[in-house]
């Protein structure tokens, strides 16, 4: 990719638990995560599989219970002022200075569900200008002129009657993207969007996704992406990191994850999304249930699903692994290591991804394969 | 690169890398561990200090509300105008009154039937309410509509007013303080039913229950009633120290209990009126009534938050 | 070949639902189409659409407003006898949306399967109780001493199946699958998806099957109804939806589909269809054939102009 890419998040060895009545949880066990200005990652994975409370701990919005028990998530940016480069570990600093500094101000959040996100009580105009008053200190006039460029920043026409909506007068489309008008409000140099479009309709979907694509070229925004679609996973991202269990199993630039994967749980996710095309008998399934991480995981947590388990898998957890003749693709799985028997991916994922990599050749029509738009 | 260093220097077994399990085995579903949403709010109960603290006084007040009257010497009711007013003492522990009536017996008898009139009116008002709003919730419609406008009228004429009436009509008793405590109460309990079913009855497992064919009776007893009744147990909770303060409240106003009969509010009304010249007539009912009522509070604070945690975890 | 009878027919079915004396909710608005034995009809739409009160309405939790709905050869639209009823609620069922919310907390596993053989009173002994059961928990890949747990022991993946299980046990002829996979993650939804299908050939059941998610009914079903803002803009079969959608709505929802390939994704534009610029009025429309089984809601000009090359 780019020469020079400018690091402004770097998150090590993050490890989290939750206190709950049934025993302590380790949520998140070593995450590393690294975000460059500009660019786009995903963290996909199932439900349970820490890809939420990672970037709420980035948010400094972990629940009462949550802690963090060890690593750093450190924050990288220039002086607004005097432009010389500033370090800071998020899970050092104190709720003032989260609020003040961090929550917002540098990183912003779109949550899943536009309807709780916003206040019913409040007109949209008004949630929009709050937060630059409150953190910038603008006059009314400023924000409201800035609120009203965010407005038509985010596709919504008519701005100036819009801004006197209360919430539930709006359509849900409508609703995220008056979230993202807010979450872009205070200049954020980091957009994290939490499935930003499960709650939506699919034909609304592909809007919003394009909306912040746009968005981040003109901002040169860095986002992560959290979701367990595959089809926004495709839309968006440069880099995804597929977690499970609390920890990232799979790391590495789109295409490496989609058409070269190496890590048994990534085929089974690929494998488990039907596409268009699908017409086998049977989808492939990944056996049964995710492990419950209140209980201490010996060895690789996938190890009881992965039917390509190795013995050395009961017994220690992977390192991280380089993919040869890469420099971003990283897979935690003994099968990478030079004495594990060669293992290749399932023979109808490898010809699936392969149809899909020649259907994506530049050659091809570039807009749609099934369809004129 | 100390990651690789270390995997370097770690010592495999000679089996490690072959594969660990035949396929078969892997179609395995694993739950989570047993346990009972019951075990998880005794648990979270006992945490609660306060709450555990007030079972234990209202357990020892109740305890004590049985058995001391039956153990002691003395009766309650028993008039000797020699002993007027004695201090509290090694003979009479807790003194007596103006009819010389031991005051230690006379408390407890007057918080077994506090108690006894809290319970009973209580029970009362949660067979009543509970009925009531599950009726009303359950069938929805037209009957609701009607249901609620009758409980809104009753609910309209103050509640001290239905009861002063009551008391003056009927005679005053045991009988007709629970019935007046009663009339008014039910109320409460019948809102908080009716709103538990019209969310509970939205629940998709209801609705479920109604594409198997299920019919109404099965429906609110199987499926609406268990999944509200810890509601209603912290209702009950918290409506019994609000009767007990309605009965003393009475009883203060003299509209309780006839004499010879105790009550804690007929217990404070004789002590208020020697208040200034033996006051541990009046303190000693009044501290018992304080802890009893805040006992009652602590532990309906507990249950909700044991029973109904509306905090999830994660 | 003889003519086979549908286990279903929807005709012309409405579900009004009066909020206030002057508004009205149209639900659903006219919509007809049937199930044939064995088969899967893929019911999608956005939210709003009335995909769920269909499914809801022929399963009467409610009352329609209009129209028929022929099930098994007898009219459960309207006023049952006792016999339609239990015909009704034994041989058609429904798998819900959420696996937080479909199973009672407060009832063991053992119990949430066997109600509908405790209301319709389908067992002689205990053991014959359990014996159901068990086979149930077994054909859902679940095992016997998973019984005896409440449903916050297992994960939404197994508690889709307990819900499965739940509608199985009566034996059902139509089973309607309501948003049954769209609260899960893409990995347990495959599981939940492979187990319809096998169950669905081992009994020859037949699914109605409601979703938003357009790449799983593609998968799963033989037939697609298209339901837009309560009208069944298009139907057909799988292939005949697929390959040659006619309806402007149906074209703009297809282009929606977010495929699992980052090389075709990143420069798809989605087509866009706003119904109230359109100048499309959906109750002016009538069904026009296609061919095949291939139907679009259309005016004659609409059809005209939508079938022109």
């Amino acid at each position: 990719m780019k020469e020079n890419r400018e690091r402004i998040l770097k998150i090590r060895d993050l490890n989290i638990s939750f206190k709950t009545t049934g025993g302590k949880v380790h949520a998140v066990r070593g995450v590393n995560l690294d975000l460059y200005k500009g660019e786009t990652i995903a963290i996909v994975g199932g439900s349970g599989s820490g890809k939420s409370v990672t970037t709420k701990a980035v948010m400094g919005l972990l629940a009462n219970n949550g802690s963090i028990d060890s690593g750093s998530i450190e924050y990288h940016w220039n002086d607004e002022y005097t432009g010389e480069p500033k370090t800071v570990d998020i899970c050092q600093l104190s709720e003032k200075e989260l609020q003040s500094e961090i929550r917002g101000r540098k990183i912003a959040m779109v949550f899943q569900d536009p309807m709780t996100s916003l206040n019913p009580t409040m007109t949209i105009g008004k949630q929009i200008m709050e937060p630059m008053m409150y953190h910038y200190k603008k006059s009314k006039q400023e924000a409201y002129a800035k609120a009203l460029e965010l407005l038509e920043l985010v596709g919504i026409t008519d701005a100036k009657k819009r801004m006197k909506n209360y919430p539930h007068q709006l359509s849900g489309g409508m609703r995220q993207r008056i979230v993202i008008a807010i979450a872009l409000s205070c200049d954020p140099y980091v957009l994290i969007c939490d499935e930003p479009t499960t709650a939506l309709d699919v034909t609304i979907q592909a809007k919003i996704l394009e909306l912040i694509q746009d968005i981040q070229k003109k901002k040169e925004l860095s986002v992560i992406y959290i979701t367990h679609d595959l089809g926004v996973v495709a839309k968006v991202a440069d880099y995804v990191n597929v977690m499970y269990a609390g920890k990232i199993v799979e790391t590495g630039t789109i295409d490496e994850i989609f058409y070269d994967p190496r890590h048994p749980y990534t085929w089974g996710l690929l494998s488990s999304m039907p596409d268009l095309d699908t017409d086998d008998d049977e989808l492939y399934t990944i056996p049964g249930t995710p492990p419950n991480l209140a209980h201490e995981v010996k060895g690789d947590a996938f190890a009881p699903r992965n039917e390509f388990a190795l013995n050395i898998d009961l017994r220690e957890d992977p390192p991280m692994f380089k993919v040869p003749d890469s420099d971003s693709h990283q897979v935690a799985s003994w099968l990478m290591h030079p004495n594990a028997p060669k293992v290749d991916m399932p023979e109808a994922l490898r010809k699936r991804l392969d149809k899909m990599k020649q259907k994506g050749e530049p050659n091809h029509d570039g807009s749609t394969t099934h369809l004129g738009s | 690169m100390t990651e690789m260093q270390a995997l370097q220097e770690m010592k495999f077994q000679p089996k490690d890398f072959e594969f660990a399990h035949e396929s078969q085995e892997l179609e395995k579903d694993e739950v989570m561990p047993a346990r009972s949403a019951w075990k998880d709010s005794v648990s979270l109960f006992a945490r609660n200090k306060g709450a555990v603290i007030g079972i234990v006084c209202i357990a020892l007040i109740t305890i004590f509300a049985i058995v001391a009257p039956m153990l002691s010497d003395w009766k309650y009711d028993a008039i000797d105008t020699s002993l007027q007013n004695i201090a509290p003492g090694a003979q009479h522990w807790f003194g007596t009154d103006n009819y010389g009536r031991d005051l230690w017996v006379r408390l407890w008898q007057g918080t077994r039937i506090s108690l006894f009139v809290a319970v009973a009116a209580i029970f009362i008002d949660v067979v009543i309410g509970v009925t009531y709003g599950m009726i009303s919730g359950y069938f929805g419609g037209k009957v609701d509509s009607v249901m609620q406008r009758i409980q809104e009228v009753i609910n309209s004429i103050p509640t001290l007013v239905i009861l002063t009436i009551l008391l003056m009509v009927m005679k005053s008793s045991l009988f007709t303080i629970i019935l007046a405590l009663s009339f008014t109460e039910w109320i409460g309990m019948s809102r908080i039913t009716r709103a538990q079913v019209l969310k509970t009855k939205e629940e998709e497992f209801v609705l479920a229950s109604r594409t198997l064919g299920a019919g109404s009776f099965f429906i609110i007893f199987k499926e609406i009633l268990p999944n509200i009744y810890s509601q209603m147990i912290i209702m009950v909770m918290m409506s019994i120290p609000n009767a007990i303060f309605y009965e003393a409240y009475l009883s203060f106003v003299g509209l309780g209990l006839p004499i010879p009969e105790a009550s804690l509010g007929t217990l404070i009304n004789d002590g208020f009126n020697t208040l200034t010249i033996y006051p541990f007539q009046m303190i000693i009912p009044v501290v018992v009534f304080s802890i009893l009522m805040l006992s009652f509070n602590l532990v309906g604070d507990g249950l909700r938050d044991a029973l109904d945690p509306t905090m999830k975890e994660m | 070949m003889t003519e086979a009878q549908p286990i279903l027919e929807v005709k012309n079915l409405k579900q009004y639902f009066k909020v206030s004396r002057k508004f009205t909710v149209k639900a659903v608005d006219g919509i007809s189409f049937k199930i044939m034995p064995g088969q899967t009809y893929g019911l999608v739409g956005e939210s709003g659409s009335g995909k769920s009160t269909t499914g809801r309405s022929i399963i009467r939790l409610y009352k329609p407003t209009d129209g028929e709905v022929i099930f098994n050869g007898k009219n459960i639209s309207g006023k049952m006898s006792k016999e339609e009823l239990k015909l009704l609620r034994t041989k058609m069922q429904m798998i819900f949306q959420d696996p937080m919310a479909c199973l009672n907390p407060r009832r063991k596993v053992m119990d949430i399967i066997a109600e509908g053989l405790d209301i319709h009173h389908e067992y002689s002994s205990q053991a014959e109780r359990e014996q159901k059961v068990y086979d149930m928990l077994e054909l859902v890949g679940l095992s016997k001493e998973h019984a005896n747990r409440y449903p916050h022991q297992f994960s939404g993946g197994q508690r889709q199946r307990i819900g499965i299980a739940r509608a199985l046990v009566m034996r059902p002829e139509l089973v309607i699958a309501d948003e049954a996979i769209s609260a899960l993650d893409v990995s347990i939804q495959a599981q939940v998806v492979n187990l319809m299908k096998k169950i669905q050939k081992k009994t020859n059941t037949a699914y109605l099957f409601i979703a938003h998610d357009l790449s799983m009914v593609k998968y799963i079903s033989d037939h697609i109804g298209v339901l837009h803002l309560g009208h069944l803009v298009e139907t057909g079969t799988t292939d005949e939806i697929f390959n040659n959608p006619i309806h402007p709505y149906t074209k703009s929802l297809l282009s929606a589909i977010p495929e699992p390939n980052p090389r075709v994704e990143k420069y798809r534009k989605s087509a866009s269809y706003d119904y109230k610029t359109s100048g499309i009025d959906y109750h002016k429309g009538t069904e026009h054939l296609v061919d095949g089984t291939h139907y679009v809601l259309a005016t004659d000009e609409e059809f005209k102009e939508w079938t022109k090359k």
